[in-house]
């Protein structure tokens, strides 16, 4: 049954109403509408529900279903101020136990909790982008870096005193850290000399060539340059558009995804910082070459702070003519771009859950076929590209395929960016050929005593010294950017144990192997941290690993068990202590006292009826 | 063009109708393919990926792939087999069954494909989670425990019924079904005439008052394995 309206919720009522209607009411513009409604109320409380469903005309289970989805999003009400304490493997190798011991004890509250002013709530969070400079938090949208115990018991003490995130910034990054619309401490840590798409910007000329040729002339250029998805995958990006461009549908999108959710990447936070123009650049060149007239930037919650500056960009870009109806002068062109805010769903990344969010729902992937390509976003033929991959569109736009193909190699053309951390030196963002060894890489980064190093995040693969001469490149070792080092002394199954912990967060539930098999195998390496393992264990590792890499519906599940097999293979000594038996007969797994305790402390006082006296079995 | 297209599944040949998925084709042609989460007349859901074939050597959900001429179909392989039956075991431990006693035990088609696949005891530890039970309304009970996520329930509503009484909420492991006009099944515009109810393959969705009274013997798997209708090309 619905809630009474009644006079207290009067206000509340019209001001939802307001926002939803600032979205024109529309049903797809979901997402947005609870955002902003979670911005002004810290929650989207029940009353609010109800009323977004009668707005949209949904129903109220759907409205519920998105909030429950997204991490950024709560029912119930949240603090003025949310603290979200970034959480990986890369924060927890740089004290992120620390720091966090330190907020629950100065706010005197756990994890997922609100003070009792209803002032400040702690939460963790998936990786924020900041890998480089950990650990890091977001406090409310702004970013804080390299947290020490000191730092976040001054952060609570002055939060205390005036309640205003930005206040915490005290020196600005370099660039556009220090943008007015932008004012944030973030580091850009670029550690390499320009190359292809760290090099100086030209705002028009890429569009001004583009439009000198004809739309399949674009794509004909783009094939040349054999230019390859930057997200992980490697599709071909002439290819994914001639399927777009030739689908049916008179209207077409073009989606940038820069929702670089996997740990220890932050490579687009560069683009997105330092070189928007490059990246809405290459979206216009793409709706031009697709016949598309709508883009949409996807921009990850995680990175609101650079919200304002990129609307800023984009108006720009509007008044010079670069975007709007008839670009620079040709009235047959016309291209725009809105920017849709993300509310923290690594799986997200993944192209048809990125769509479903776009459209303002659950972001769960979507089944193929029919692909983006033919039917898309609201059903029409979309093309979904990462930030880097449009940039490096619009360089072959401005400099010709040629001089874009002379880097790398034949399979994998033009220049990667990195982005690094962990245990080196100089942890950072790099630009680099393909081809380049991970020696070298380790190198360049001072990382030379790695024991391993995971390239491509969680999702990709743990290496050791022996594949160092091993090439970045997609016929090798492919990564959509993260690199992350190892040194000695750590904890390997600790890392894995992390990765996993992560996958079983973000599955977004929709398919049984991934739901279920990421929740397992967390189990299951605890266990084998835990040296309570069998030999049995590694046989269903491989099980449940290659299952789950068939059987799965989407990237995520496919990936999620490359943590374990990647270490089974590569380090698998690891996994030493499976082969142990106990002397006893008994699974290492079974703990006869704990199996009992319940059943002990149901009877009492009468221990002796639980066993046979000897613990072992009656 | 031709509507009619020819494709193997295991190596015979079979004939399939343009726009049939794959399930859908091996249906017609006497072919079972192990499935949980797929039901005809419903879209496709693709989620429990029971179903899973491959189809000129790439994994698919047979439920969601539609057939291609000359497609070459592997089912019944000794891997997938393994993998259906790991999947399956996942099911058992993910949520809390208990087959000796539940009303939907011999009807179950969760319970069936476990026979079906030979599967004693699932070899992973089970996860016990805290789930509840919803037995407000007069007629119908919602015991989460026994959910297998398959989503029949509210594509049924939705499709089926035109009410939309269920979707999910939550995500990954703490995802569940949950009722559109709150938090209760009573206050919701469920009946217990709903197809929704009858479409739960499992014994999460039950009618009142009329479990156990088929007697044992008499259950639509105690005979026949599940599947053993489409082998025998009887309509399902």
């Amino acid at each position: 049954m619905r809630a009474e309206i009644h006079p207290m919720s009067t206000l509340l009522d019209s001001a939802v109403r307001k926002i939803c209607k600032s979205f024109d009411n529309d049903p797809t513009r979901l997402l947005d509408v609870a955002r902003a409604v979670q911005e002004k109320y810290r929650c989207v409380s029940d009353e609010a529900v109800d009323v977004i469903a009668q707005v949209l005309h949904l129903p109220r289970v759907t409205v519920e279903s998105l909030v429950s989805f997204y991490a950024f999003l709560s029912r119930e009400k949240q603090g003025r101020v949310i603290i979200r304490l970034c959480d990986d493997v890369i924060d927890r190798m740089h004290g992120y136990d620390r720091v966090l011991a330190v907020f629950r004890e100065e706010l005197g509250i756990e994890v997922g909790e609100t003070t009792s002013d209803g002032n400040i709530t702690l939460e963790r969070t998936a990786c924020i982008g900041m890998s480089d400079q950990a650990p890091a938090a977001l406090i409310n949208d702004v970013v804080v870096t390299r947290l020490n115990s000191d730092r976040a018991r001054e952060i609570v003490r002055e939060l205390r005193e005036h309640m205003d995130p930005n206040r915490l910034v005290r020196t600005y990054g370099r660039g556009n850290n220090a943008h007015d619309l932008v004012r944030s401490m973030v580091h850009n840590n670029i550690q390499t000399e320009p190359l292809v798409l760290l090099s100086a910007i030209n705002r028009c000329g890429a569009i001004r060539k583009a439009l000198s040729l004809r739309p399949v002339e674009v794509i004909r250029a783009v094939k040349a340059a054999r230019l390859r998805g930057r997200g992980g995958a490697g599709f071909p990006c002439g290819m994914k558009w001639e399927f777009t461009r030739a689908a049916d549908g008179e209207q077409k999108v073009v989606i940038c995804n820069a929702d670089e959710g996997e740990p220890g990447t932050f490579k687009d936070r560069i683009l997105l910082t330092e070189y928007p123009d490059r990246v809405f650049a290459g979206m216009t060149i793409a709706g031009y070459a697709i016949g598309a007239q709508e883009g949409i930037l996807y921009l990850r919650a995680e990175y609101a702070y650079l919200r304002a500056f990129l609307e800023d960009v984009l108006q720009k870009r509007r008044e010079d003519g670069l975007l709007g109806d008839g670009i620079l002068g040709r009235d047959d062109v016309s291209f725009d771009i809105r920017i849709q805010m993300g509310a923290g769903a690594y799986v997200c990344g993944e192209e048809t859950a990125l769509i479903s969010s776009c459209e303002g729902t659950r972001g769960d992937p979507k089944n193929r076929p029919p692909f983006p390509a033919q039917h898309g976003y609201l059903g029409r033929p979309t093309s979904v590209n990462n930030v880097e991959t449009l940039c490096c569109v619009t360089k072959i736009m401005e400099e010709g395929a040629a001089a874009f193909s002379q880097y790398g190699t034949k399979q994998s053309s033009g220049t990667k960016l990195l982005s690094i951390s962990g245990d080196c030196r100089r942890p950072g963002v790099y630009e680099l050929p393909f081809g380049t060894t991970l020696r070298e890489v380790l190198a360049l980064c001072d990382a030379d005593d790695a024991i391993a190093v995971q390239v491509g995040g969680p999702s990709g693969q743990m290496v050791g010294p022996e594949h160092y001469d091993r090439q970045i490149c997609f016929d090798d070792l492919a990564t959509g950017g993260s690199i992350m080092t190892f040194g000695p002394g750590r904890d390997l199954l600790e890392v894995v144990s992390g990765f996993l912990e992560f996958f079983e967060d973000e599955s977004c539930g929709y398919c049984t192997p991934c739901r279920v098999g990421t929740v397992l195998l967390k189990e299951a390496v605890d266990r084998v941290r835990a040296d309570l393992c069998e030999p049995l264990d590694i046989e269903r590792f491989e099980e449940m690993g290659t299952m789950m890499k068939a059987m799965s519906r989407c990237g995520l599940g496919q990936t999620a068990p490359n943590p374990v097999l990647s270490t089974l293979e590569n380090f698998p000594a690891l996994y030493a202590g499976c082969n142990k038996v106990d002397s006893d007969g008994y699974r290492r797994s079974f703990d006869l006292e704990a199996s009992l305790s319940e059943a002990r402390a149901i009877r009492g006082g009468h221990p002796e009826a639980a066993t046979n006296g000897k613990g072992g079995p009656q | 063009m031709s509507t009619q297209v020819t494709i193997t599944i295991d190596g015979a040949e079979i004939t399939a109708a343009v726009g049939q998925t794959i399930i859908e084709a091996a249906d017609a042609a006497g072919v079972y393919i192990p499935r949980l989460c797929h039901k005809p007349g419903l879209d496709a859901f693709g989620g429990c990926r029971v179903c899973t074939v491959t189809a000129n050597g790439r994994p698919c959900s047979a439920c969601t792939q539609p057939v291609m001429p000359g497609m070459i179909v592997q089912n019944d392989t000794e891997k997938l087999r393994d993998f259906r039956k790991t999947l399956v075991e996942m099911m058992f431990v993910e949520g809390n069954h208990f087959c000796m006693f539940c009303e939907k035990s011999g009807g179950c088609e969760l319970q069936a494909l476990g026979y079906r696949m030979g599967i004693d005891v699932p070899r992973f530890p089970f996860l016990f989670p805290k789930r509840d039970v919803d037995a407000s309304h007069p007629d119908i009970l919602v015991d989460h425990n026994r959910c297998i996520l398959c989503a029949r329930c509210i594509r049924t509503s939705r499709d089926v019924d035109g009410k939309q009484v269920f979707d999910f909420v939550g995500r990954g492991a703490h995802k569940r079904v949950a009722v559109r006009t709150g938090t209760r099944l009573a206050d919701s515009d469920a009946e217990v005439s709903d197809a929704a109810v009858e479409a739960c393959p499992v014994g999460a969705l039950l009618k009142k008052r009329v479990g156990y009274t088929t007697p044992i013997g008499a259950r639509r798997y105690d005979h026949e394995p599940i599947g053993s209708d489409i082998e025998n090309g009887e309509e399902n």
